[in-house]
């Protein structure tokens, strides 16, 4: 990548924490910095309940941030904002939600759910073109015409989830966070779907922020990829690099989990099997928040956090495996 | 291998203000002990309301069954009564979901969810009923089941709370298992153990399972058998192995195309153009005709029948037939020698 990149985003030391009770805080996010750059789509991964939803959401002041700033096109999403500048704001950003049943309103046509952006935004000027544009939407995420008079419960799980993307789309914005958009659809559609915003994102400058669980389309649609566990940002690289050379060891992990679709591959593969859960956010584990299941866990990871280090020109990686003050057993192991 | 549940042309509808949709439409199959057969398939292609009609869970109306039988230990479970249902769910066969929350009562701890099947199918005592509970959270993996079970679901993370499902479902050693897209919801990591643990389960109790599922990396991990779905009808069924290297029908050759390979990332995906029919107006023949790149005249009036490729695959698909021409496995349709990262 060269230097001419723009920032769209500037994401530094953000932090969503949620009071749970008097006495408890859950960090779901806690302290996260990266950029995003125009026309690329960052990839976010990570285990259940790493904060990559909260992460998504605060970006877009779904959330009111605990700390931190979110810079967009230079200006700080989370400072004050009049309700017409929040109105413009939230039209150049939107998002597809990951949950597909929750998201839509039971008693809407599909129709109206897909115009709803339309009509807020005073983007079309009559019914006939309000109806065109609704039908345009629904053949582009693979569904017609028919469909639209129809309610969200007559849709099987994955035609819902193609609404919310129509959803988003209608209202031409600038950059989606798309919270696992394709995690509830089949291959087949995953494939249009992906194609589309790709397409979408060429054709248009869109910037994504694509959160998922699929670590292999994760790759094939972003430039580059964040790893995220317990609050905490893991790794940054871009995605070739990431999968060619991942160097966290939940990275690790998490690339020998997925399981691949090849019989012969999957019945002689050696994974690592992480041990036991995710620790609670309300009270994470002091120093490095992996050491918990990690393989190689050292007594300093305990107490240092370990900080984000530029292992090779534009691979991140947050931990004392990689920091040349505590890993001498490490290296001479290797 | 035994064969424990036999579904004939098995056809369910819905009564819908779009009309009478045809769900499922002719669907045949066998599940035999201690095997993994995985229906994948398109989106709305009938794969749950199979699985929901092996357990008569298919609200009715607007469902119906409107042909066909499934048979389980000599019995037609589409003649049952909700009553007679009652002594078969949960006991002999049982279903964990997507989303575990559907599944698990929020306002009652794991530990009574799992006894409550006990004492009703197994006449178990209320403490023997908790002491088997113990064993169950711990045989899946739960950490300090003595404590963790008098815990209600919120309490519990989304990996453990599908456990704690899985360990309900199998609280009365079911003949069969339904899992429908049991693992979707879950991060990798804990997928892995998942999908290890039922596996293993597997070969200590010779439960059959029914995996449905859209990930292909799932069902090269754990399937023995796979039937593949699209417009309420099974496309091509075989092993494993015959659905990934020497597939025949042209839906599975679009599956498998528009996968994402880890190891190529600049192509772009082979989707399948198009989308899938209106089931409440099916086409008359082929259910992939408007999207099949092969499709001839005939495909459009007359559904194919099955034919063998071998003793274990059969696929409905006019290519097959004779009298048309030979159409080679598309190069994008290939699976082998997949690259393993990290
Ligand atoms: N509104 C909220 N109030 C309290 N806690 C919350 C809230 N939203 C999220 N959390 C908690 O914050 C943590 C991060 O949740 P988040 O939804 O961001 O995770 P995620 O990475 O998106 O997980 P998944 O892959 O399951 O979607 C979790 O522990 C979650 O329980
Ligand atoms: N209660 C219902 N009322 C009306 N139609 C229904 C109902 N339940 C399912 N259908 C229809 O039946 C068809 C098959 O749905 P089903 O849920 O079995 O699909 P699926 O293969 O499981 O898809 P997915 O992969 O998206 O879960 C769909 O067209 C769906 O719209
Ligand atoms: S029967 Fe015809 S339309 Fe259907 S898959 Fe085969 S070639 Fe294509
Ligand atoms: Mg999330
Ligand atoms: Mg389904």
């Amino acid at each position: 990548m060269d230097n001419t990149r723009e920032k769209l985003l500037e994401i530094k030391n953000l932090q969503k924490h949620f009071n749970i009770d008097r006495n408890n805080v859950l960090r779901a996010v806690d302290g996260i910095s990266f950029d995003i750059y125009k026309g690329e789509t960052f990839g976010l991964v990570g285990e259940s309940g790493c904060g990559k939803s909260t992460a998504g959401r605060t970006i877009l002041r779904l959330y009111e941030a605990t700390a931190g700033e979110v810079n967009f096109h230079g200006e700080n999403v989370h400072a004050k904002k009049s309700k017409k500048e929040l109105k413009k704001f939230n039209r150049s950003m939107q998002m597809i939600f990951q949950d597909p049943y929750a998201s839509l309103n039971p008693r809407m046509t599909v129709k109206d759910i897909i115009a709803e952006g339309l009509d807020i935004h005073g983007l079309v000027k009559s019914k006939a073109e309000r109806t065109k544009r609704v039908n345009e939407l629904l053949e582009t995420v693979g569904l017609n015409s028919d469909h639209g008079n129809r309610y969200p419960h007559e849709f099987s799980g994955g035609q819902r989830q193609r609404i919310g993307i129509a959803r988003a789309l209608a209202v031409n914005p600038d950059f989606i966070v798309a919270d696992e958009p394709i995690s509830a659809l089949d291959v087949s559609i995953q494939a249009q779907v992906v194609n589309l915003l790709i397409r979408l994102q060429k054709e248009r400058g869109l910037t994504y922020l694509f959160i998922a669980h699929d670590l292999s389309m994760v790759k094939h649609i972003s430039d580059r990829v964040g790893v995220m566990y317990l609050g905490s940002m893991a790794e940054i690289a871009s995605s070739e690099m990431l999968y060619e050379e991942p160097l966290h060891p939940y990275t690790q992990a998490l690339l020998s989990a997925i399981p691949l679709p090849d019989p012969e591959v999957e019945r002689s593969r050696e994974r690592i099997i992480l041990e036991g859960d995710v620790p609670s956010p309300i009270n994470p584990p002091s120093g490095c928040r992996f050491r918990t299941r990690c393989p190689f866990a050292m007594e300093v990871c305990g107490k240092v956090t370990p900080e984000s280090i530029e292992h090779k020109p534009e691979h991140w990686v947050a931990c004392h495996l990689y920091d040349d003050r505590y890993n001498e057993e490490y290296k001479a192991k290797q | 291998m035994s064969k424990i549940l036999e579904v004939n042309d098995l056809s369910v509808s819905f009564d819908t203000y779009g009309g009478d949709v045809k769900a499922v439409r002719g669907v045949t199959f066998e599940l035999n002990e201690k095997e993994t057969l995985a229906i994948v398939g398109e989106s709305g292609s009938g794969k749950s309301v199979t699985a929901q009609s092996l357990m008569r869970l298919i609200p009715m109306p607007p469902g119906k069954f409107v042909n066909g039988s499934i048979i389980f230990k000599g019995q037609d479970l589409t003649e049952k009564s909700e009553k007679q249902m009652e002594a078969i769910r949960g006991k002999e066969i049982s279903m964990i979901f997507q989303d575990p929350m559907t599944s698990l009562n929020p306002t009652m701890t794991i530990g009574k969810q799992i006894s409550e099947s006990l004492i009703k199918h197994q006449n178990m005592s209320k403490k023997d009923a908790h002491e088997r509970g113990i064993e169950l959270l711990k045989l899946v993996g739960i950490p300090t089941p003595e404590k963790r079970i008098n815990q209600y679901p919120h309490e519990y993370s989304g990996g453990m709370r599908q456990r704690a499902m899985i360990a309900i479902a199998l609280a009365c050693n079911p003949k069969i298992l339904i899992a429908d897209e049991p693992t979707t919801a879950l991060d990798v990591t804990i997928q892995a153990q998942i999908m290890d643990l039922m596996k293993e389960l597997q070969e200590k109790t010779g439960t059959a399972i029914l995996l449905i599922t859209h990930d292909l990396g799932v069902v090269a991990n754990a399937a023995h058998r796979v039937a593949v779905m699209y417009g309420g009808k099974i496309v091509e069924t075989g092993d494993v192995d015959e659905i990934f290297y020497n597939p025949q029908h042209p839906y599975t050759w679009g599956l498998l195309g528009s996968m994402p390979k880890l190891d190529n990332r600049d192509e772009e995906l082979q989707a399948i153009p198009g989308s899938p029919p209106d089931l409440a107006d099916p086409p008359k023949g082929c259910p992939f005709v408007t999207r099949c790149p092969f499709a001839m005249k005939v495909c459009e009036n007359r559904m194919p029948e099955y034919t063998d490729v071998s003793n274990t695959q059969k696929a409905a698909c006019w290519l097959l037939d004779e009298r048309a021409p030979k159409v080679e496995i598309p190069e994008s349709a290939r699976v082998g020698g997949t690259k393993v990262h990290g």
